[in-house]
């Protein structure tokens, strides 16, 4: 890999000189750079190689009015600093006095410290040959597998940082590495079918490759035996995933943001409502040790930190920037992006029991594999960008997944999963089993109650 | 920030011919500089504006079937020459010594500058500024205003990006392009006690400045608020096998999702798509021709060259129902054999270019929509489509944002929360009629290359059988 790296007292230095030269009094700069690697494999010979070396500023500056304007470049020479500070300054004149951003007050605030050890990189060709061993030891695993058409194999090294006119000044740096593996299978006179695995690590030494091509295969191998599915309502048990998935793309229920401009289905009084079944706790938290890549502070500096969004189903806190906060007379929870209009978004979902009693904590006992009568098990959904409508709290999905029935588990051949996401959180029966660490949230098996499935039977 | 042009010839040789006197078969340098400006009007306030520009490289070394690729932002001499050493070192290649430096390796120098982008060196200068793109804009979200009810929300917005590229490789390509893509949006939220519809348009073209200029933000407007108010009210459909019938413009999106992405040359090195081997053979209704080409004026996946230098062609991927060419790139050519389309493209120097598609659509046929709709007992009507993908297997699946129920030939009810989902192996074979109205639709696909513009279209088709997701 290169060495890009960002000059944080350079940087700092420039924007104040500029911002002098300009008669500009505050301004703020988020900056990324980053190198990565990454291969990908075909059938034992090596498909693709790649490395980029990317940096990126985005620059805010305030008016007179106190109106602020956005530019951001991948041009870190002075004069692209300079461009980047006149656009954002001249930006500024169009600048939304109804919502306009300010610093974050927590921009100076302690950080809470991150484990996230720092790995050097890998030779490609060393990640080449890892990837093919990977390869071949899925194709060997069953004779249907035929391909691994999408795989790779990638690190990073990458650095950001905040400064602001104000005299915060946040750097992070870390390396990141991931794996995946997903494997077609076929066989005569029947469907391909596909499915598969992933791996994050703080280095490529660390992926837990062999726990990836097991996963791969297995899920691969179990949807060789389907058949269709007779359309009806079903109760549908929910993998880690597939439910992490599901709530991620109704995050704006949770969402400050959403709220203020009328497109998410809670609105400020739905605080301290009966959200969903009192059985559900729901919390973000971005330093959860199993969120690889975490950050430790958003794009506005503000520290990240655990919230807790759904008490035993009630809603208890937003998701916030510094000027939704602000809207709501609360604190930024450090979940902002860098804008003129700051975007809020969560970090790291925690899915799980209100309490550990029968009572608090949903159905006792779960398990699908003992479960009387059908029941489908969804253990991936996809499209979920054209499949949901989060504004509206309906979805419609193609999922991957099997009928249950008396113990007998049989892939389903095609079908979709429809519902309201109202409805999927108050139907929501209890859990099933430990929650499982992935790399968007901590979640265990998910029952609920009577959702619609479509197939072609 | 200068231009590119052939003043880069001198920079550009030596590092090709470094490339090639290490070894390499072929060596490509993608330049790029960018200019970007999104805005976003909410109500009738502008919420947001975001500028944006860059510039950066994508060098690519062949070695037999095998590439390397880096990407950095570092235009300098230095920042090129270690790009290339890095894409040269993934095939095992290094740069030649100093002593051994001197020969070619059949690189004879780069030719003349084919430059495409003579005419276009004003369009940048010539587009809308942020004070002119802000108020048709929030002409747009008073228009909504005018026209809707139960309006909740209104959103318009705004995305220029103009593209400066120059792409020199070691077989001789040296050639220079200007795009230029504008794009506008304008959504609703429509609410009224429990009933919610979230609806929204895209328009988009290529390489006119004045286009912003020319919307007709009050039929724009109109055409929303109509759908608004038809799918506030509407129920969910009921799920099952059923025919369809799918208008033009957008609806075209099913066959760039179902079977146009099958027909990339990336899709038959991977082995997923059914039919690499169908070349000549029907693999559609005989009702069915589809076309993909770079060539209609102002569409949005129109280009003068794709992104490896080559001018684009006009392809008829299926003719009468019978698979006659697949889209390639270089990659492609090199690995499949399929001649090369000038469908190599690439969201931004950050990628590696690969065969995508361009304008695709379904080309006319000799039916009126009525006729279509008419010869429908039971089925569904879907108006407006929304987005959509392609799994590994061949599996699509498209959410329908604005569906009628047909009943005994007729539209009546619009419902809401349709998902239509199959195969394109199997659903190809039931398009069985295609009517007379080709319309074309901007849109955006993201793919093994990135996000690029690309425009989708067809006339109004019916599809026999179709499974439809629902409640």
């Amino acid at each position: 890999m290169g060495t890009s790296q960002l000059n944080a007292e350079g940087l700092r230095q420039s924007l104040e000189h500029l911002a002098q030269r300009h008669g500009i009094d505050q301004w703020d700069l988020g900056a990324s750079c980053s190198d990565d690697t990454s291969v990908q494999v075909d059938r034992g010979e090596a498909k693709q190689m790649k490395a980029a070396q990317r940096s990126a500023i985005t620059v805010r500056a305030w008016n007179t009015d106190g109106l602020v304007g956005i530019t951001s470049t991948s041009d870190l020479s002075a004069e692209g600093l300079e461009r980047a500070l006149l656009g954002a300054s001249e930006a500024s004149a169009f600048g939304n006095p109804d919502d306009a951003p300010a610093f974050s007050p927590l921009a100076t605030a302690a950080l809470q410290p991150l484990e996230q050890p720092l790995h050097e990189p890998v030779n490609i060709l060393q990640l080449l040959d890892t990837l093919k061993d990977a390869e071949r030891e899925l194709l060997g695993r069953h004779a249907a597998i035929g391909t691994v058409p999408y795989n790779g194999l990638a690190q990073r090294r990458s650095q950001r940082l905040y400064l602001n006119s104000a005299g915060a000044a946040r750097q992070q740096a870390m390396t990141t590495a991931s794996l995946y593996l997903y494997a077609r299978a076929e066989q005569s006179g029947r469907k391909p079918r596909s499915a598969g695995a992933v791996r994050l690590a703080y280095g490529a030494g660390d992926l837990d490759i062999a726990g990836c091509i097991d996963e791969a295969a297995e899920r691969t191998i179990s949807h060789l035996d389907y058949a269709p599915i007779t359309t009806g309502r079903y109760t549908c048990v929910f993998s880690p995933e597939a439910f992490l998935d599901l709530i991620g793309a109704f995050s704006s229920l949770f969402n400050a943001r959403a709220v203020l401009d009328g497109v998410s289905l809670s609105t400020r009084e739905s605080l301290g409502q009966q959200l969903a079944s009192p059985c559900l706790n729901l919390h973000d938290n971005g330093l959860h040790p199993g969120n690889i890549g975490a950050s430790s502070f958003d794009g506005e500096g503000t520290p990240t930190r655990r919230l807790t969004l759904l008490e035993g189903g009630v809603l208890r806190q937003f998701l916030h920037s510094e000027a939704t906060a602000r809207a709501f007379g609360v604190a930024p929870t450090g979940h902002a992006g860098m804008g003129a209009k700051v975007s809020v978004g969560p970090d790291y979902f925690e899915v799980g029991p209100a309490g550990s009693s029968a009572a608090s904590g949903g159905a006792a006992g779960l398990d699908h594999s003992r479960h009387q009568g059908p029941l489908v098990l969804i253990d991936s959904l996809s499209a979920l960008h054209a499949g949901v409508k989060a504004s509206q709290g309906s979805f419609s999905l193609p999922f991957d997944g099997w009928l249950m029935d008396n113990g007998q588990r049989v892939s389903i051949e095609a079908a979709t999963v429809a519902g309201d996401i109202r409805s999927v959180l108050n139907n929501l029966i209890g859990f099933e089993g430990a929650a499982k660490v992935t790399p968007d949230g901590v979640c265990p098996h998910v029952w609920v109650e009577g959702l619609s499935i479509t197939g072609e039977a | 920030m200068g231009g590119f042009g052939s003043l880069w010839s001198g920079r550009l040789e030596a590092l090709l011919a470094s490339g090639r006197r290490a070894g390499a078969d072929l060596v490509e340098v993608f330049l790029e500089r960018t200019d970007h400006l999104g805005v976003l009007t909410e109500q009738d306030r502008v919420t947001s504006v975001s500028p944006a520009f860059g510039l950066g490289a994508g060098v690519r070394v062949f070695l037999g079937s095998r590439d390397g690729f880096v990407s950095t932002n570092d235009l300098s001499d230095q920042g090129l020459q270690s790009a290339l050493e890095q894409a040269l070192g993934m095939l095992g290649l290094q740069v030649a010594s100093l002593s051994r430096a001197g020969g070619s390796d059949g690189f004879d120098g780069l030719p003349a500058l084919r430059d495409h982008a003579s005419s276009k060196v004003s369009w940048l200068a010539a587009c809308p500024g942020l004070a002119e793109a802000s108020s048709k804009l929030l002409e747009g979200t008073a228009r909504l205003e005018r026209h809707g009810r139960h309006l909740q929300v209104r959103r318009g917005s705004y995305s220029r990006d103009w593209q400066e590229v120059l792409v020199a490789a070691s077989d001789g390509t040296f050639a220079r392009d200007i795009r230029l893509h504008q794009s506008l949006g304008l959504n609703v939220l429509a609410a009224d006690g429990d009933h919610r519809a979230s609806l929204g348009r895209r328009y988009g073209t290529s390489d006119s400045p004045d286009d912003l200029r020319r919307w007709d933000a009050d039929a724009s407007a109109l055409e929303i608020c109509d759908s608004a108010a038809t799918m506030l009210y509407a129920d969910y459909v009921e799920a099952g096998q059923m025919p369809a019938v799918l208008a033009n413009r957008f609806g075209g999106v099913i066959f760039h999702e179902a079977c146009g992405h099958l027909l990339e040359t990336t899709q038959v090195e991977r082995g997923t798509t059914p039919f690499a081997d169908k070349v000549g053979e029907p693999i559609a209704h005989e009702a069915v021709t589809a076309i993909d080409e770079g060539l209609s004026p102002g569409a949005f996946g129109s280009l003068s060259m794709d992104d490896e230098g080559m001018e684009p062609q006009r392809t008829v991927l299926i003719e009468n129902g019978v698979l006659r060419r697949f889209l390639s790139d270089r990659a492609g050519e090199q690995r499949t054999g399929h001649a090369r389309t000038g469908s190599g493209r690439r969201q931004s120097h950050g990628f590696a270019a690969a065969s995508r598609m361009r304008n695709t659509y379904i080309a006319a046929g000799p039916h009126t929509p009525e006729q279509l709709i008419a010869s429908v007992d039971r089925g569904l009507y879907c108006k407006s489509m929304g987005g959509g993908s392609v799994g590994p297997t061949g599996q699509f699946n498209f959410a329908v944002d604005e569906a009628f129920l047909i009943e005994n030939g007729q539209l009546t009810r619009p419902v809401k929360g349709a998902t239509l989902i199959g195969e394109a192996k199997e659903v190809m074979p039931r398009i069985s009629m295609c009517a007379n109205d080709l319309e074309l639709a901007a849109g955006f696909c993201g793919s093994v290359s990135g996000s690029i513009f690309v425009t989708v279209g067809q006339p109004h088709i019916k599809v026999d059988s179709i499974t439809v997701g629902g409640r």
